[in-house]
């Protein structure tokens, strides 16, 4: 077998809390927590990381992206270790692995005209051999993705909209044809009557370029439009994975059971009706919950060994894994070791 | 019905070197007692200029240009800033955009809530900790959270902290402008189940600003919806889910991202700059519908039928 697009191996990161000054750090918050996944990238595949503010999924497109260090474990991409991949050949790692991130105002500098963003990848990248022909690839590479270049190119980043903004993003994956791309809540500063256009526009690149593409959210209406898999992050650990349309269908954890059941179904009829207190977790609670399941403190369904054992992610049917112990798979897993 | 609030003909502008900027450009609507009263509209429409003005705390180089805003038979346009003052808190209270980030991270959670208590009542330091420890249970949050920091806070239980930070005096109207925006799905669904506590366990009257149609479709009775500085219908919320009548609300709703939908229409084209607002109807350069008199004459707000009012010329 080939090497995989994307492999997270027990990717781990710690945050250091407090000190300073000279002062030692006594304590860490983990913001990811022994994630390992795999993004095979044999055919384009949109994945989706789910989870809600707070839960590791931007750490993780950052140590994917080698912004930061994982405290331990490894990334690597078609086989190769990232740190050490972009250590030797930077330009390459960045060649195969681009990103989206969520606020498309700070990506341009606001002295420059917008083009600047594309005739920078041009020229690092050596797309293009003269200025002409550099030309010509823009303008070819913005109209199809519907976007009309003479309203566009020369004019500087405050005049556009956020919309616009993140479709150009998507013009410059398009110059680039990377391997993978990361999308970090890209939709998030768009407005609704624009969201449906870049989704769009997104899914018509998986295609055109074979890409694959980590997309990263907390909204499950848009990971439900969007992905094919789906990763469902709690507390920087992954609790579910598996399809998409499976998940949001029949979700196995009780975490993601809960993060469907809050869904908002836009249709004032059907309201929610149970009025389960969400418990939300302190910051001190957090420090505190690591050897338990992460879940436990809100889960519908604690048993005793909840609160003694972490429960690994374990497949129980062909593509699909759940980390609870509700499930016997997990429970077995949880003796071999 | 009894109208708690009424405004009409409200314009508020923003002074530039460009002219006036008409963000909220001639508004009329009621709010009923008693009901959680709903405006929705793309960013830029004006929404939060809109409840800026009605409670008179937009600042320069905003103004309100004219209009008139009856609140409980007072017009609030023509009060001065001690009369206006006595009324904030006690009457009429207001969750200003991304307040949950504005909580000072110096102060615990109580001194802060105490400070807003003492400046308006004549209550002692000890009956206002009392007041305010009240105030946090009533939105469901521990009685810990008082003497909590900020930083020791989730998102969303900073966003209760504000909430119950908006009703410490019991006023009759909250004005909450995108109090769910910043939050995660589960979060989202309890504070606005906190919201609509406030109406259902406590009487209060609620203003709901978000661009988010699903959070509306939740917990709102009435819908406004706006376009460009104008609102273009207001209805029941049954209404403007299940059979909206401008193309804009059509496309709006259709523009919901859902489980159940696999495919979701965009709205074709930008909104337009408030500084230069299209003649005629404001929405025709995006509508599927234009018609030659639309680009010409703007349409007026009128009511179709009981409750349900709409500005399009296809219903003239």
């Amino acid at each position: 077998m080939e090497n995989p697009l994307l492999e997270l191996r027990n990717a781990t990161k710690d945050f250091a809390i407090g000190g300073g000054l000279g002062i030692r750090v006594q304590r860490s918050v983990r913001a990811v927590d022994n994630v390992s996944f795999v993004l095979s990238g044999e055919k384009p595949t949109i994945s989706a990381l789910v989870g809600e503010s707070g839960s590791g999924k931007s750490t993780i497109a950052r140590i994917i992206l080698g912004l930061e260090q994982p405290t331990s474990g490894e990334v690597l991409v078609e086989g190769r270790d990232v740190r050490v991949w972009l250590k030797e050949e930077r330009m390459s790692y960045r060649r195969n692995v681009q990103a989206i991130f969520q606020d498309p105002y700070g990506i341009y500098n606001p002295f420059y005209r917008v083009e600047r963003v594309f005739y920078n990848v041009v020229s690092k990248f050596g797309l293009a051999s003269s200025r002409k022909e550099a030309d010509n690839l823009i303008v070819e590479a913005m109209e199809s993705m519907g976007l009309r270049p003479e309203d566009l190119l020369g004019r500087y980043p405050h005049q556009l909209s956020g919309g616009e903004r993140q479709r150009l993003m998507l013009v410059r994956i398009l110059l680039i044809k990377p391997k993978i791309v990361l999308a970090d809540e890209p939709l998030s500063m768009i407005d609704v009557s624009l969201r449906s256009i870049f989704l769009k526009n997104l899914l018509g690149l998986k295609d055109r370029l074979k890409m694959s593409a980590l997309y990263i959210t907390h909204d499950l209406n848009v990971a439900h439009y969007v992905s094919d898999e789906m990763m469902v992050l709690c507390h920087g650990r992954i609790v579910e994975a598996g399809q998409t349309k499976a998940i949001v269908k029949g979700p196995l954890h009780p975490y993601t059971q809960g993060l469907v059941s809050a869904i908002p179904v836009p249709d004032p009829r059907r309201r929610w009706k149970d009025t389960v207190k969400v418990q939300e977790l302190t910051f001190k609670e957090l420090l505190e919950e690591r050897h338990r399941c992460i879940h436990s403190h809100r889960c519908p369904y604690v048993m005793p060994i909840c609160k003694e054992q972490v429960p690994p992610l374990t497949e129980v049917k062909p593509g699909r894994s759940v980390a609870c112990f509700l499930y016997p798979e997990v429970k077995e897993a949880t003796t071999l070791e | 019905m009894v109208h708690i609030l009424e405004v009409e003909d409200l314009r508020v502008f923003y002074r530039s070197i460009y002219g006036d900027v008409r963000s909220a450009d001639g508004v009329s609507f009621d709010v009923n007692v008693n009901e959680i009263f709903g405006i929705a509209g793309e960013s830029g429409c004006g929404k939060s200029t809109l409840v800026e003005g009605v409670l008179r705390v937009i600042t320069p180089p905003g103004y309100i240009k004219s209009g008139r805003i009856l609140y409980k038979n007072t017009e609030l346009l023509s009060l001065d800033n001690e009369a206006l003052r006595r009324l904030r808190w006690r009457e009429l209270s207001y969750i200003p955009q991304g307040s949950m980030n504005s909580l000072n991270p110096v102060l615990r959670v109580e001194d802060q809530m105490v400070d807003a208590i003492i400046a308006h009542t004549d209550l002692s330091r000890d009956e206002a900790k009392e007041m305010a420890v009240t105030r946090l249970e009533e939105v469901g949050l521990p009685v810990e959270v008082a003497r909590m920091y900020p930083h020791e806070l989730s998102g969303g239980m900073k966003q209760r902290v504000v909430i119950a930070t908006s009703i410490l005096l019991k006023p009759s109207l909250v004005v909450a402008d995108e109090p769910v925006t910043a939050l995660d799905v589960v979060v989202q669904k309890s504070i606005l189940q906190s919201i609509a506590d406030l109406r259902d366990s406590q009487g209060i009257t609620v203003i709901f600003v978000a661009h988010d149609l699903a959070a509306h479709a939740e917990i709102v009775d009435r819908l406004v919806i706006m376009y460009a500085g104008k609102i273009v219908e207001i209805g029941s919320v049954y209404d403007i889910f299940e059979d909206p009548s401008h193309p804009y609300s059509k496309l709006l709703v259709a523009a919901i991202p859902s489980i159940e939908k696999d495919v979701v229409e965009g709205i074709p084209g930008l909104p337009p700059s408030p500084l230069n607002w299209p003649l005629g109807c404001r929405f025709h350069p995006r509508c599927p519908y234009a018609m030659p008199i639309c680009s010409d004459e703007e349409p007026p707000l009128q009511e179709m039928k009981q409750g349900r009012h709409v500005a399009c010329h296809l219903y003239r």
